[in-house]
């Protein structure tokens, strides 16, 4: 059974359908690079699966459990526990220093200790590779480094998926591979991620599955190399194009 | 002019200012509890607990503080439980002043960005556990300047108390206006200490805000 099974998900905001029958199969240890113009709807099927944003019609199952079950507050508790989420904008807690915005969750959450919650920032910021900044607050790091103490705090929460929404756009062009990185070596320990991406080099390379949206729907989907090297839509071909 | 006279009205009217810094405690300490659960009720989502909230902000907001306090003291009253002015007026400040608390805190909490819920909510956070851990934390800091700023409006609005008759500083100016006939002698320094009283917080307020400006 797949770890995070899409099947036919349809949502409108108001009269506008953006999803328009959207079915993924995220099998563990997949990473899923999801690609397409603007407004095509990534964003949304992405906060779909740990129902930041509900859907209208067909279902999302993670790791067995049904998203569009999960209304009552415990089991949606067990599914954003289950799902860690990175944002293009970082979303730090700055009132919050690069430590205790990866202790909050694990102490508030799953009720970890003090102890507990210190070695698991320890052991999430130097995975990101950050360990000297632990004491910092989010204003006195770089755009880099403020996105991988974000991943670091996803981590903590021990998810089986982690979602990332184009989590390099927002940084200076230089600061882009030090996130990469840190993404990459979390996919060669088997980590189960679903990005949205315009990083099309990281996509081919890193990316196990490769979904294209366009206009609400997946349009083409299969293994990145082969379809970066031969796309099968003039949509595709012509989206590859443009971002080159 | 009596030298004693003066000084009497000026002691007895310190005196009956205590009542009116006990008052204004009251209402602002119990107005601030009551407004912070309301602040939770009103930003929580939960469509029946916003309205029922909006209705008594509106209701505090959009009548005179002087018509709440006649129906706390005389609504009361008909419910056959005997107020005092004392316990009327609190009630009735308390529940002004959480009003209007509330909608400032809301204010404050509202330009927290978005980002900062869905974060917290990405990460299995509840609604209260977004508050307390994430959103007020941050909302505290800006919040602090215009709720000293409102105290002084508390400290105001405890004058019209003295028309239910509780003995604070306008209600002792009133009695001694009666007994020594020197209305501008007596009102100018029922003035004088209200100003006292209100000016240290406006201007503290006003630093306060000038910091967290220039901190941005
Ligand atoms: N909260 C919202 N309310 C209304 N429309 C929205 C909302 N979020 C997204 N949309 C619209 O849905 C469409 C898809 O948006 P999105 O999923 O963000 O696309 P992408 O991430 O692929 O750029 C866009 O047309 C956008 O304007
Ligand atoms: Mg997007």
């Amino acid at each position: 059974m797949p770890l995070v099974d899409i099947k036919d998900v349809r949502k409108s905001f108001g009269p506008v359908e953006v999803l328009r029958g959207v079915s993924v199969d995220v099998e563990r240890g997949d990473v899923v690079a999801i690609i397409g113009k603007s407004g095509s709807g990534k964003s949304t099927l992405l906060r779909c699966i740990n129902r930041l944003e509900t859907y209208d019609e067909g279902s999302i199952v993670v790791d067995g459990m049904n998203v569009g079950d999960a209304r009552k507050e415990k089991k949606l508790r067990d599914l954003r526990r289950n799902v860690g989420m990175v944002f293009q904008q970082f979303n730090l807690f700055p009132h919050l220093t690069a430590a205790e915005n990866v202790m909050l969750a694990p102490k508030v959450v799953n009720k970890a200790n003090n102890h507990e919650a210190k070695l698991l920032a320890e052991e999430t910021l130097a995975k990101v590779g950050l360990s000297d900044k632990a004491n910092n607050y989010p204003s006195q790091l770089s755009g880099g480094q403020q996105q991988r103490v974000a991943i670091a705090r996803a981590l903590a929460m021990r998810p089986n998926v982690l979602l990332c929404d184009e989590i390099t756009s927002a940084l200076d062009p230089e600061l882009v591979n030090e996130v990469l990185r840190v993404v990459e070596q979390l996919a060669r320990e088997g980590i189960t991620l679903i990005l949205v991406t315009h990083e099309m080099r990281f996509a081919r390379d890193v990316g196990t599955k490769l979904v294209f949206m366009h206009l609400g729907k997946v349009h083409e989907v299969g293994p990145p190399k082969e379809l970066f090297a031969a796309p099968r839509t003039a949509e595709l071909q012509q989206f590859i194009g443009s971002v080159h | 002019m009596n030298d004693f006279s003066f000084w009497v009205i000026l002691s007895n009217l310190l005196l009956a200012t205590r009542w009116t810094i006990a008052l204004s405690l009251v209402a602002f300490v119990c107005g601030g509890i009551v407004g912070l659960a309301l602040l939770f009720a009103r930003t929580s989502g939960i469509g029946w607990l916003t309205l029922a909230t909006k209705a008594y902000i509106e209701f505090f907001q959009g009548t005179p503080l002087l018509i709440q306090l006649f129906l706390f003291f005389f609504g009361v009253a008909l419910l056959g439980v005997e107020v005092s002015p004392w316990i009327a007026a609190s009630l009735a400040l308390t529940f002004w002043t959480s009003a209007f608390l509330t909608e400032i805190w809301r204010g404050c909490v509202e330009s927290i960005p978005k980002g900062q819920w869905e974060a917290s909510e990405s990460l299995a956070f509840n609604y209260i556990e977004q508050m307390r851990y994430v959103i007020l934390p941050q909302a505290f800091r800006i919040a602090i300047a215009p709720t000293v700023g409102f105290s002084v409006q508390v400290i105001k609005g405890t004058a019209l108390a003295s028309i239910i008759g509780f003995v604070d500083l306008t209600k002792a100016g009133t009695m001694l206006n009666n007994a020594t006939f020197r209305p501008f002698l007596v009102y100018s320094l029922v003035a004088l200490i209200y100003f006292c009283l209100c000016f240290p917080l406006s201007w503290y307020a006003h630093r306060l805000e000038r910091q967290l400006h220039a901190a941005r």
